[in-house]
């Protein structure tokens, strides 16, 4: 996989692979995760904080319903496997298994997105908006930008496909879905938290 | 990770380990959902679990699926990881325990 453009840039000659261009490039992505993480962090501090501050209004027990968001999560869980068969299709160059490996993840983030949308229009049509309660305003603000994320993260899927018709599996591509793969699994770690922390300790 | 140590390059593991990661995760969120929408348990019980389950899947995620390890880019990786995740201690630990005491000592909303 090391091709001349790699090695131009390469100083540490006894390493393999991973301290080359791409290497680098993914380690600098997994930085951007640990920034985002601390970000992710503070959203949930927030929420911890404000969790009391209903002004009245409901209360997490009064509002999840837990029966969707165990669906949406068996869904995000699963894309998470999907992608990483994705990436075991691309070390072993198999271009069309990556594609379909992709379109299924795609898939299965869209159903996730989908049932995110549907849940908030569902609160706010029921007068439980962001601006009903400081609790509301935490909750839509660390939920809503976990959905960010993984919108942002099917749009970033969808480029690598056409990349993929494109270009195929080249020095390009290749460190691109391995950003997006961490990219992925990190939001499924989120969500982790979010499931755990906001849902299912909200109805306790 | 012995199921890692054939693989000659950074691992980005291999079949089994990520049906392995699936099986797992799958489970650690049936057991929480279950345990909290039956209502099986008394609370303090139920928190526990699910605090328990969280962290055994957060550990899955990163080791079998993001495939983090002490040994990739010299360790940088891992400690950047560790780095972070003291900061969120401060972040979210500290949030917590300074807001607690102003509700406690002021009785606001």
């Amino acid at each position: 996989m090391a091709t001349d453009t790699l090695s131009n840039h390469e100083d540490h000659a006894h390493e393999h692979d991973h301290h080359d261009t791409a290497g680098t490039k993914i380690f600098g992505f997994w930085i951007y995760l640990m920034s985002d993480l601390v970000i992710f962090g503070s959203l949930f501090a927030t929420y911890a904080v404000l969790l009391g501050g209903t002004a009245g209004g409901p209360s997490g027990a009064d509002i999840f319903a837990l029966d969707l968001i165990l669906v949406s999560t068996f869904l995000l869980l699963v894309s998470s496997f999907t992608y990483g068969m994705a990436v075991l299709a691309m070390n072993a160059d198999q271009v069309d298994k990556v594609k379909k490996w992709l379109v299924i993840t795609f898939l299965l983030g869209a159903g996730f997105i989908g049932i995110e949308v549907y849940e908030f229009q569902h609160l706010i049509h029921e007068g439980f908006g962001p601006d009903r309660s400081a609790f509301l305003s935490a909750f839509f603000t660390l939920v809503g930008t976990h959905g960010l994320h993984v919108t942002f993260g099917l749009i970033w899927i969808a480029v690598m496909l056409i990349q993929l018709q494109q270009k195929g599996l080249t020095d390009m591509t290749r460190p691109r879905i391995m950003c997006l793969s961490l990219f992925w699994h990190f939001l499924d770690i989120i969500w982790i938290c979010v499931f755990s922390f906001v849902y299912l300790m909200g109805v306790l | 990770m012995s199921g890692h140590a054939s693989h000659e390059e950074h691992s980005h593991g291999s079949v089994k380990s990520y049906v392995m990661g699936l099986i797992l995760s799958l489970v650690l969120t049936i057991i929480p959902f279950g345990i909290v929408m039956t209502g099986a348990l008394g609370t303090l019980a139920t928190a526990l679990i699910i605090v328990a389950t969280a962290v055994a899947q957060l550990l899955v995620q990163l080791v079998l699926f993001m495939h983090m390890n002490t040994k990739a880019d010299e360790g940088w990786n891992f400690m950047s990881f560790v780095f972070t995740i003291s900061i969120l201690v401060l972040v979210i630990g500290g949030s917590v325990w300074i807001m607690y005491n102003l509700h406690q000592n002021m009785m606001i909303g």
